[in-house]
């Protein structure tokens, strides 16, 4: 083989290489940026409202902000704040991965969380206190889906740093807490 | 099993054994028919006010789960899971209110028929001809440490039914004529019987399963045995994804789990990362499961280092980012390089689920 040939063939492999490495990276799949913004979505109960949810989701789409779902459950006072609960996450888990789907389809971001509080508020109150967020949506009670008391909406609105948005879900049909059947192996 | 087997009756018995043991209980809410024995054995029990509620003209009593919930005992007493409450309640039925209770730390004592359980449902309107309409999701039973089956022979059941001890003795004939029939009732026991020792058998079997590795024969036992999950986590927000199918699985395969963060040594993680950490601690701690961070600067090899010091069977990583020819060609994936370090401890890559139904690449 002549120097030349061998020149000709090395310029080959380098230029297949380069061919490789941009079809490689044109081949990455589409990654959901995280915002700057973040918006808080505390929620609590087994039937989150879908109409406040795909509210929460467009307003951060409009934004560019990540949705932070905060799902907050109850630890009884015979317990320490920082026990686990395990019956409260087969309950928030499910919700959490409905929540990311539909925000994945929405093209939001999302940072889920699980707060522990001795009640509702006590566990909004953390979440407040430990997260980084611009606005805060929240969902008032209705018939049909799990939300916010009055007295909780009226304390939120006197805590929370940033803009508070509430929401009333009208006729709701509620994404709801659908968990497996625990006791099988596998 | 049925109405009248004497589930309220047994449920305040075991409510006041807990009590003469020194545990604060108290009554949710029980149905006493009436029956002058159950009302004389909720004597002394304390009982949390029924709320009441205005429906259709008729005042009603339902339980008041904010009350319940404030008073917070140790044990409530909680009838008739499978009732629908009446509107305006928190929730629309009691098994729900129940599971609230027990979120708050509470545990409970309830009671449900046999044919107010959703799977048989269908099988009990097959074979009795009546179809209930309040009906108790499955794994709602499947949570309770412990099912007490009430057996009562059918001709026992009638022949209380007979003496007015179930119902008012003017609706004792129309009992009779429907639902209490000798068939309906020995159907009934066969299947309260089959459910409860399915129950048994399942909860025995994980016991003995947990319980044999420990002493020295898990070789005979099911692959289930002794697994421990360590779920490889960084500091971003699809951790939390892939933390949830981890425990999810440690759940089903009855197995510890520990989350390992790799950090760089000597370099502190900035603002963001470190909020995540934060994020990472707590949803650990919600969970149960340790969170372990490690510095070093090769993540397959500090990996592989700890799962061998914790005993991991079964490690579980999100899906490698995309990375060119060029460095695929310089080293493996990740996955790869904890395979290869790693003989005998199965990798499982967590998919995004987000992304189903995006189509391939």
């Amino acid at each position: 083989m002549t120097t030349l040939e061998l020149i000709l063939l090395a310029a080959a492999g380098v230029a297949l290489l380069a061919a490789g490495a941009a079809v490689g990276l044109r081949r990455g799949t589409r990654v959901l940026t995280p915002g700057a913004e973040r918006i808080l979505f505390p929620f609590s109960g087994r039937r989150l409202s879908r109409e406040a949810l795909d509210a929460a989701l467009r307003l951060s789409k409009a934004e560019g902000a990540t949705l932070v779902p905060v799902y907050l459950t109850r630890i009884s006072r015979q317990l320490p704040l920082d026990a686990p609960v395990p019956q409260a996450c087969e309950t928030a888990l499910p919700l959490l991965d409905v929540i990311e789907q539909r925000a994945s389809r929405a093209g939001v971001a999302v940072d889920s969380r699980i707060e522990r509080g001795r009640d509702p508020r006590h566990a909004l109150a953390r979440a407040l206190e430990h997260e980084r967020y611009s606005r805060v949506v929240a969902v008032a009670r209705s018939q049909a889906t799990d939300g916010f008391d009055p007295d909780d909406i009226a304390w939120l609105l006197e805590h929370a740093r940033g803009e508070v948005l509430i929401l009333r879900p009208e006729r709701d049909e509620p994404l709801r807490w659908d968990a497996p059947v625990l006791g099988s192996l596998g | 099993m049925a109405a009248g087997v004497g589930k309220t009756y047994r449920m305040l018995q075991e409510g006041r054994a807990a009590l003469q043991d020194g545990r604060d209980v108290a009554i949710g809410w029980f149905e006493p028919h009436g029956r002058e024995e159950t009302i004389a054995l909720a004597q002394g029990l304390e009982a949390v006010p029924a709320r009441r509620v205005e429906h259709r003209g008729a005042a009603l009593g339902e339980m008041d789960l904010t009350a319940l919930l404030e008073r917070a005992p140790e044990l409530a007493l909680i009838d008739e899971l499978a009732h629908t409450n009446a509107p305006g309640g928190r929730h629309e039925k009691r098994w729900e209110d129940v599971e609230d209770v027990l979120d708050a730390g509470i545990d409970v004592f309830s009671t449900v028929n046999v044919q107010h359980l959703e799977s048989l449902n269908n099988q009990v309107g097959e074979l009795t001809g009546v179809h209930v309409r309040e009906t108790v999701p499955d794994q709602v039973l499947a949570r309770a440490d412990e099912v007490v089956l009430l057996d009562l022979t059918p001709e026992t059941l009638l022949q209380r039914l007979r003496e007015g001890r179930i119902y008012p003795l003017d609706r004792v004939p129309a009992a009779l004529n429907n639902f209490f029939r000798i068939e309906n009732l020995a159907a009934l026991r066969e299947l309260a019987l089959r459910q409860v020792a399915e129950e048994v058998e399942s909860k025995r079997l994980v016991r003995e399963i947990v319980g044999t590795r420990a002493e020295g024969i898990a070789a005979e036992a099911p692959q289930a045995v002794g697994e421990r999950l360590l779920a490889l986590v960084s500091p971003t927000p699809s951790s939390q994804r892939l933390v949830r199918r981890a425990w999810r699985s440690s759940q089903r395969l009855g197995a510890g789990l520990d989350l390992l963060l790799v950090v760089p040594p000597n370099r502190p993680l900035d603002p963001v990362a470190q909020e995540q950490l934060e994020a990472l601690r707590r949803l650990a701690s919600a969970l149960g499961c340790n969170l372990i961070v490690e510095p070093g600067e090769d993540v397959a090899e500090t990996a592989a280092r700890v799962a061998r010091e914790l005993g991991t069977t079964y490690v579980l990583m999100g899906k490698p980012r995309p990375r060119s020819p060029l460095r695929r060609m310089w080293a493996p994936a990740l996955p790869f390089q904890v395979m290869r370090r790693l003989p005998g401890v199965d990798v499982r890559i967590v998919a995004d689920r987000t992304e189903r139904g995006n189509g391939g690449t």
